[in-house]
């Protein structure tokens, strides 16, 4: 199956790795990936801070590049659920309509691949999965820790208010931001008291806050993102 | 770039956070187990609610007529009020005729009354409003603000609370929760005995037999509306439900939303006033008020109404839990007054509420009416013109210019004012260099 890569203006910014990684998940389950180097962003940015005016031609060209205008095409995969969820629900409340067939990295593999397993094997390592709130918002079940627990090597601990938000929210965290820290340090005591090693999420923009939190309070935690550790599953 | 709200939350005392935090989260766990106790599926139950409410917003004109009618079949004395300082001249008006010297006059817990600001009109009128739910009777004695829909002083403890009794005179110093209770107690029975209006919200009223129904925990709602000869409720107009029926759900949702309670201990059924043999207040008026209700109803934010201000969004909030009601500088803090506060008064006011938010869902989740507050607060964001920031346009012209973006996107930093709290990303290897260069 050929998909198209939305690589995510975070990942091309600053976490090129979860481009690769996204990759090779996708090449290693079969599928064929294009990616159009035209891409820039979905536009998130601009409608979560109120521009809907800027935000909404960001959206119309993005839907436009991805052949999301079209009925027919191929699936678009990206490897964050906020952008997933962009694409699916703020796309309409702009009044950008497209068809079904945006997908979040995990979700596409799990529910469209039907690849419920991942496997392989990882150096061991307890792992907080932080479950971001825009997967929880759009729907996702627990693709993405269904495939990371899959994974030998990967021991998945449960912590406390683990649904709990990470306090990034974008913009949020530039303009409120000495809460988002509060929201953050909260999230990253409950790791470290459940004995985490390494924190995993489907989304960068959590993990940016988080790992920014983490080492600028001495925080002693790794940072992944989920399909990084499936890219380094081997024998997956 | 920080606002008013972060400023405020910068100044907070850690104490505050600490005891706010710990409350809500309480009451954020005892809500999910006792509703998942009441109700075979939870979100079932929080989305027949909404339709319930959807219905009585989409014929809430038929309905207020239905229920003014059986008000007055009751012997209710039903008053409209346009907006918040009609809502004031009405009680006031009614608190002059029944004791022309200036009335005493006993309270039960009312977000209407606070939204209309009542105490102030009322002493400023001559008349002595007394708090009478125990939270709200310490945000009295201290001069202060509620801050929590349904937990007032949740950011105070109970030091501050004893060293409040003493400096009043309640009694002798004591931290037990027990003893500052009788003390309060001791002290505003004197009230209730010499009142002679008593004023109360309304949690319901049902269209079908113009009931008004009143849920508490303490008592001394049961007093406010029946010791005195006056009785007077204030209810927002979309407080309304179609039947006596739908209580069975309301009720339930409202109080495992609001404490995690399956019923609070007292729920009163108000019909009118006393009869004949009977006891109970001579006269009970009902309030309905507007202020600015039915722009909201026939605008984008319509939904709000469906609020039955349960606090369960607050509860589930992490922005509310580490920066506390006060912050939000509304009488509706929270998720809900991010909506509902510039909703009613105006985004161009209030607007700068609705980006004290990180957009987690958790309030529509936990919400008993299923109101989609992360939409809203999306929304009112777009409406607010100081949103449309330069900044956006620049990144917009990036986004469709590839060759820009590519050029800028590697230049990109986090911005100071996210620098301020965190170390900014390092740079991974470059993506598109790494595809270009693929065999």
């Amino acid at each position: 199956m050929t998909v198209r890569l939305m690589l995510t203006c975070l990942c091309d910014a600053f976490y090129g790795e979860v481009g690769v990684a996204a990759v090779k998940v996708l090449e290693r389950s079969g599928c064929t990936v294009v990616f159009d180097r035209d891409q820039t962003c979905c536009g998130q940015p601009a409608f979560n801070a109120g521009d809907w005016d800027e935000a909404r031609p960001v959206a119309q060209r993005t839907a436009r590049l991805f052949g999301l205008d079209s009925d027919e095409g191929d699936p678009v995969v990206v490897p964050s659920a906020s952008c997933a969820a962009m694409l699916r629900h703020g796309y309409a409340m702009l009044g950008v309509n497209i068809p079904a067939r945006a997908y979040e990295l995990c979700e596409f593999v799990v529910d469209v691949l039907k690849i419920p397993n991942w496997g392989g094997t990882v150096p061991p390592r307890r792992v907080g999965f932080h479950r971001s709130c825009h997967a929880r918002m759009m729907g996702l079940r627990d693709q993405q820790e269904a495939l990371l627990r899959s994974v030998s090597g990967v021991e998945v601990v449960e912590f406390a208010s683990q649904d709990q938000c990470c306090g990034f929210g974008g913009a949020f965290s530039v303009t409120h931001g000495k809460v988002s820290e509060g929201i953050g340090l909260e999230k990253l005591r409950q790791l470290e008291r459940a004995g985490v090693e390494q924190v995993v999420s489907g989304d960068v923009g959590c993990l940016m806050q988080m790992q920014g939190l983490a080492s600028r309070n001495g925080v002693d935690l790794t940072f992944a993102h989920v399909a990084q550790v499936l890219a380094e599953a081997e024998g997956a | 770039m920080s606002g008013r709200f972060d400023k405020f939350v910068r100044g907070l005392d850690e104490d505050a956070v600490r005891s706010v935090r710990a409350s809500t989260l309480r009451v954020f766990n005892a809500r999910s187990s006792t509703l998942g106790e009441v109700f075979e599926d939870v979100d079932d139950a929080r989305r027949a609610a909404a339709s319930v409410k959807a219905y009585v917003l989409d014929n809430l004109k038929a309905l207020l007529l239905q229920f003014e009618e059986n008000c007055a079949r009751n012997g209710v004395t039903v008053h409209w009020a346009e907006d918040a300082a009609s809502a004031n001249a009405t009680i006031l008006g009614i608190c002059a005729r029944v004791a022309p010297g200036g009335a005493t006059v006993v309270k039960a817990k009312s977000m209407a009354t606070e939204e209309i600001h009542l105490n102030k009109h009322l002493t400023e009128a001559g008349h002595t409003p007394i708090e009478t739910d125990l939270g709200e009777f310490v945000v009295q004695i201290d001069g202060d603000t509620p801050s929590h829909i349904v937990a007032p002083i949740i950011h105070k403890d109970r030091r501050q609370i004893a060293r409040s009794f003493e400096r009043e005179g309640l009694g002798p110093y004591t931290e037990e929760p027990e003893e500052l209770t009788m003390q309060a107690r001791a002290h505003l029975r004197e009230k209730f005995k010499s009142a002679e209006v008593g004023v109360s919200g309304v949690n319901f009223a049902v269209a079908s037999t113009g009931r008004i129904v009143i849920v508490e925990n303490e008592g001394n709602n049961r007093l406010c509306t029946t010791a005195p000869r006056v009785h007077i409720a204030l209810m927002g107009i979309e407080k309304l439900l179609p039947d006596e029926s739908d209580l069975a759900l309301f009720l339930r949702l409202l109080a495992g939303s609001a404490t995690g309670q399956r019923l609070t201990v007292y729920t009163h059924f108000i019909t009118g006033p006393r009869r004949a043999e009977g006891d109970g207040p001579e006269e009970v008026h009902l309030v309905l008020l507007d202020n600015g209700r039915s722009r909201v109803l026939n605008g984008p934010y319509r939904d709000i109404l469906r609020c039955i201000r349960c606090g369960a969004c607050l509860n589930a909030c992490p922005v509310y839990r580490r920066s506390t009601g006060h912050a939000y500088r509304h009488v509706y803090p929270g998720p809900v007054g991010a909506v509902l506060a510039p909703a009613l008064e105006g985004v161009k006011k209030l607007g700068a509420l609705a980006k004290a938010s990180s957009l987690c869902g958790e309030c529509k989740e936990v919400c008993p009416v299923d109101i989609p507050i992360p939409d809203m607060l999306l929304r009112l964001r777009s409406e607010d013109e100081r949103n449309r920031e330069n900044k956006w346009k620049w990144f917009a012209f990036g986004a469709q210019n590839p060759m820009f973006w590519r050029a800028g996107v590697r230049l990109m930093r986090m911005p100071r004012a996210w620098r301020e709290f965190r170390n900014p990303p390092k740079r991974q290897n470059d993506f598109r260099r790494w595809w270009r260069g693929r065999p």
